[in-house]
């Protein structure tokens, strides 16, 4: 099977480890912000969301005490209130998402035999704006302002009238500045894993937890952008009293509902599909053969993906929508246990025909097994209408969504942490602590939650911070109150274990479980560089297949065996087929991407404050530092200033041609901008259709020709983007420069356009929610078309540098998507909100 | 909601028990396989069985992830199903018995108590609600601030109160007694003590009450 897989000549691993550390390896002291290493910052990731998973688990302790007994005057309402939603929202938000792309970007580039994920600058943003977001957030705890409206903010609850003060505004503006940490370590795995990886390792070679991050990430890319949406028209409302959700002014409350929980439901999967990942790693290792069914899983991850957005409004059956609709999303509900029980089978099949050994990560995934299962179970139920007519909003309801978040989320991290422990420290750790952290958590939370489904039953509902004698809640809730903190003792436990075990574990040898994948033959613990040379891989399983890989990764006999120019290089590869298509060199630590990250905190202090004149100053200043961070790209010194000459054979580096990993980062980000727009589109038909009253006029306010206009305007700078790309691949550069400056001029005049129409049209947004979301959509456009000229004119800027020329064509091409998306979108706006009245509106 | 007093909590409440009972053996099904996967040793080598695996695990796959959540499912669907008309307010009650003609009620939620209010005679109720026994009756559920949710567990499912929009939900009690209702959508500060009391009267007693109160309602 070893087929001579070596591309080089041997050399010395300690002379090549050095000349590699002196360009990957990482800055000491207060430089150390400055890092843009994946390894560096996924533990930071890591680290953090560890932290606040512990402060979120202090906050549920504190609210089962306060449940123990009836009538018990441990907190007020308005702690209690405020702690329950602090509890949801950090577990959510703060914890269990960053969490997992935390541990993906430790493992993807190791897993998939690359050097970095491919936007480093990005990850290092993405995690200060979660750092920043997590400690405002959590900040509103301390001044006692926190929000108390639980973590789903239903409006009018969650409105101006009836949640004055600060505690929904640090929800709305907290949780969408972490929201971009998200976003971006989002689109960073995405492309990473398309574009960045081992030569020849195609789709279908991928190790499960890849595929596992690429669905969860697509996913995170289109359902984050509706809660995104939702927060900033709810914050407008609130800041602004532009009206989108109030009855009184044509706006729904339900509209609210239908875009969180259109995020909603697919974060179920987005937590739970990593999970499952894992879980796909961990059983054949230690069943010592391959998965059974690895098509099986891969098809049933991305089954469940696209049908996890057909089933938000399971969410909703209580709150009296129509009966067919009801039928249909209880179906769909009901059809995601179908790619679950596969890959369930699929681990079952493996240990089935393999010969499993018991270890402390196989515990925890059994343990995994049982709550997860349960908690399915119990999902079944509740996708049964009638059923969750009874149950909705009760304790059972709570039950099951622990055991569904906790087995499918926390039980499978903790096994995948003792499993790559060794990789992350080098040591191994404590069996017998680790055992009993294990037994523990697994009966304490069982204690916990089998309980609640009782309590549920007995007409409990959730988030009361009390209840009366004599109902018979007395005894579960106290039980459940007891196992609580048998379960936190567990996760004490398991905490003191991975505490002791960084001092006194045993030293790992390099591959301590026999795994078969690549982010073994990487060091443990790991170089910054992950691999000195990239070899090829043909296989699912590099290390059961190559033994030897290891050792002739270190000695440099595999490609790009080379860091003295100082460039940070990994390989570009075909998205299927993982065919070789160009060096992709990656920029190196930078301290931009904390300068924008800062300025974002602060713009989300002078929201939080309302001092608008301030925020729009700093909104200004953190777009000036982004502009000069991608300043460094392209042919520009500090990214690659100087051609290539030691490249193998047929390759250039990225910025040299018309393919590089920018390409689809733009893509993606388009991807989650029109599921940006069209939750916006679907906010506007929604009001036009469903609420009662909401029929607008026959001629829209915006006019029938302006947008028109504009859209022709974006057409225009779309075709001179078009043709200044097609000509630079001709090898064509004349007047480069001056079709740049014409393209800028139409996205000038198009935000013109934009702005006056804002101006002029009868739109009264604070008094109709119709003429909100018209008002909005302008916005949105402005946004955009000034976007796209800045962009440009940028462009124009750097062919005047020679970062961007004929040498170096790669950059139009990116922006001309932007110029595709606004085009597109504006002709959209224009079909749906002008022309559509015509033909459907009420006449005046 | 274990103790039903009325047909909707009744066929609900036998739908749960009989989904307890196969969801318990699926859970004991499936974790003994685990156990026993665990614990065996294939008898040959990886090698050996590749050739085998193949087969063996599209049977695991295709017999446990695509048959046994169907066969769990359709039969939920088939005989659970018909648990849900109880609750819609459809003109004749399902089993077709010639049931007395449906009661109006209006429910309406605000922070932090129900309004309860009985169009035909007048008579406007404070977290009370009272019923006949044995006649349906429809709740017209309202809020005129944030949303709650109408729900009397011993009855049937819960119904959401949304500002702006009037929702039904049919109710039917089939013994005398007194029921509590608490909102279950949190709505605030008092969501905690929002509680109404369900009184069902016989109906004789319910129309005498009723005829009393509203004198006294069209008097004031």
């Amino acid at each position: 099977m070893t087929e001579p897989n070596v591309q080089s000549a041997t050399r010395d691993p300690a002379a090549l480890h050095a000349e590699f550390e002196a360009v990957w390896g990482n800055p000491r002291g207060w430089r150390a912000l400055s890092i843009v290493n994946h390894t560096s910052l996924a533990k930071r990731f890591m680290v953090t969301g560890a932290v606040f998973f512990l402060i979120a688990g202090l906050l549920g302790m504190l609210l089962r005490a306060q449940l123990a007994q009836p009538n018990q005057g441990f907190m007020g309402v308005q702690a209690y209130n405020q702690i329950f939603t602090m509890h949801g929202t950090m577990m959510m938000f703060l914890f269990a998402v960053p969490m997992q792309q935390g541990l993906a970007a430790y493992l993807l580039p190791k897993m998939l035999g690359a050097r970095d994920l491919v936007f480093p600058r990005l990850g290092a943003f993405g995690y200060w704006c979660y750092l920043f977001g997590g400690l405002i957030f959590t900040s509103s705890l301390l001044l006692g302002l926190a929000p108390d409206a639980g973590w789903f903010m239903y409006t009018p609850l969650s409105s101006n009238t009836y949640s004055p003060g600060l505690g929904a505004d640090f929800w709305l503006l907290g949780i969408t500045f972490i929201e971009i940490a998200t976003m971006a370590a989002a689109i960073d795995i995405a492309v990473s894993i398309l574009r960045a990886r081992a030569a020849c390792m195609g789709l279908h070679q991928l190790p499960i937890f890849a595929w596992a991050m690429l669905v969860t990430s697509l996913m995170v890319i289109v359902g984050f952008p509706p809660l995104i949406l939702g927060s900033i028209l709810l914050e407008l409302e609130r800041a602004a009293g532009w009206a989108f959700f109030d009855p009184t002014r044509g706006g729904d409350p339900l509209l609210w509902q239908h875009l969180f929980w259109l995020f909603g439901h697919p974060e179920v999967y987005i937590i739970f599909l990593p999970a499952a990942g894992v879980v796909s790693m961990l059983v054949p290792v230690y069943a010592r053969r391959p998965l059974v069914g690895y098509l099986w899983v891969v098809v049933s991850m991305i089954g469940t993906g696209f049908i996890s957005f057909g089933l938000w409004v399971h969410h909703m059956f209580a709150v009296g929508i129509p009966a067919l609709s009801q039928a249909f999303f209880a179906m769909a509900s009901m059809l995601v246990a179908v790619p679950t029980g596969i890959q369930l089978f699929a681990w079952i099949a493996t240990l089935w025909s393999g010969r499993p050994v018991w270890s402390v990560p196989m515990l925890w995934i059994a343990g995994f097994l049982f709550i997860f299962v349960a908690g399915g179970l119990t999902g079944v139920m509740l996708a049964f209408v009638p059923f969750n007519w009874q149950v909705h909003d009760t304790h059972f309801v709570v039950a099951h969504f622990h055991y569904v978040l906790i087995g499918g989320m926390l039980f499978p991290l903790i096994a995948g942490i003792y499993h790559w422990l060794p990789h992350f420290s080098g040591r191994l750790p404590s069996e017998a602590l680790a055992k009993t952290g294990f037994w523990l958590t697994f009966i304490g939370f069982n204690g916990t939650f089998l309980v609640m489904h009782w309590t549920g039953l007995l007409g409990m509902p959730r988030r009361v911070y009390t209840y009366d004698p004599g109902l018979g809640w007395d005894i579960p809730n106290l039980v459940s109150s007891v196992f609580s903190f048998v379960m936190a003792f567990g996760i004490a436990t398991l905490l003191l274990d991975l505490a002791l075990h960084w001092r006194h574990g045993r030293k790992a040898p390099l591959n301590p479980w026999q795994a078969d994948t690549l982010e073994w033959a990487s060091g443990t613990p790991p170089r910054s560089y992950n691999f000195v040379s990239l070899p090829r891989i043909n296989t699912r399983h590099p290390l059961w297949d190559q033994p030897d890989l290891p050792e002739t990764i270190a000695a440099g006999m595999h490609a790009l065996p080379h860091a003295a120019h100082g460039r940070r290089e990994t390989l570009g590869v075909d998205p299927v087929s993982g065919r070789v298509r160009e060096v992709i060199h990656l920029p190196g630590n930078s301290w931009w991407p904390l300068t924008a990250g800062s300025l974002l905190a602060v713009l989300c202090i002078a929201l939080l404050l309302k001092q608008y004149i301030p925020a729009l100053v700093v909104t200004l200043a953190a777009a000036a530092a982004m502009l000069r961070w991608s300043w460094e790209n392209g042919a520009h010194p500090l990214a690659a200033g100087t051609d290539a000459h030691d490249l193998p054979h047929g390759l250039e580096l990225h910025s040299r041609t018309f393919d590089g990993p920018g390409l689809w980062g733009m893509g993606m980000t388009m991807l989650a901008d029109a599921a940006f727009f069209a939750s916006l589109l679907f906010g506007w038909l929604y009001l036009w259709t469903v609420v009662p009253g909401g029929q607008p006029a026959a001629s829209s306010p915006l006019g029938h020709w302006p947008l028109a206009v504009v859209t022709a305007l974006f057409g225009a700078g779309l075709w001179i983007l078009h043709h200044v790309v097609q000509r630079l691949r001709k090898g064509n550069d004349i007047g480069l420069r001056s079709r740049l400056w014409t393209a800028t001029v139409c996205g000038a005049a198009s935000c013109v356009g934009l702005s006056w129409l804002l101006a002029t049209a009868p739109l009264q947004p604070t008094l109709r929610a119709h003429d909100a979301v018209l008002a909005f959509t302008l916005l949105f456009l402005l946004l955009h078309g000034t976007l796209a000229a800045v962009l440009t004119a940028l462009q124009a800027l750097r062919v005047h540098h020679g970062h961007v020329s004929l040498a170096a064509p790669y950059e139009p091409a990116v922006v001309a998507i932007l110029w595709r998306f606004c085009t597109l979108a504006c002709a959209l706006a224009w079909v749906l909100m002008a022309l559509l009245p015509l033909a459907f509106g009420a006449p005046p | 909601m274990l103790d039903p007093a009325g047909p909707s909590a009744h066929a609900i409440a036998a739908v749960w028990w009989w989904m307890l009972g196969v969801s318990a053996l699926v859970l004991l099904g499936v974790v003994a396989l685990w156990l026993v996967a665990m614990g065996r040793h294939a008898p040959t080598a990886n090698d050996d069985t590749q050739l085998g695996a193949g087969q063996t695990g599209r049977r695991w796959i295709i017999g446990g992830g695509i048959m046994l959540p169907v066969a769990a499912i359709v039969p939920l669907l088939i005989f659970g199903s018909p648990a849900g008309l109880h609750q819609l307010p459809l003109a004749r009650s399902i089993a077709g018995e010639t049931a007395a003609p449906p009661l109006r009620v209006n429910a309406t939620g605000q922070q932090w108590w129900w309004a309860l209010h009985y169009p035909a005679s007048g008579v406007r109720l404070r977290n009370e609600l009272r019923l006949p026994v044995g006649r349906p009756v429809f709740v017209h559920v309202g809020s005129v601030d944030v949303i709650h949710s109408f729900w009397v567990p011993r009855l049937g499912g819960k119904l959401d109160a949304i500002p702006g929009r009037i929702g039904i939900v049919r109710l039917q009690a089939d013994q005398a007694g007194s029921f509590r209702g608490q909102c279950a959508e949190f709505c605030g500060l008092g969501h905690a003590h929002m509680v109404m009391t369900v009184i069902a009267m016989p109906a004789a007693e319910f129309d005498a009450w009723l005829t009393a109160q509203a004198s006294v309602a069209n008097h004031d």
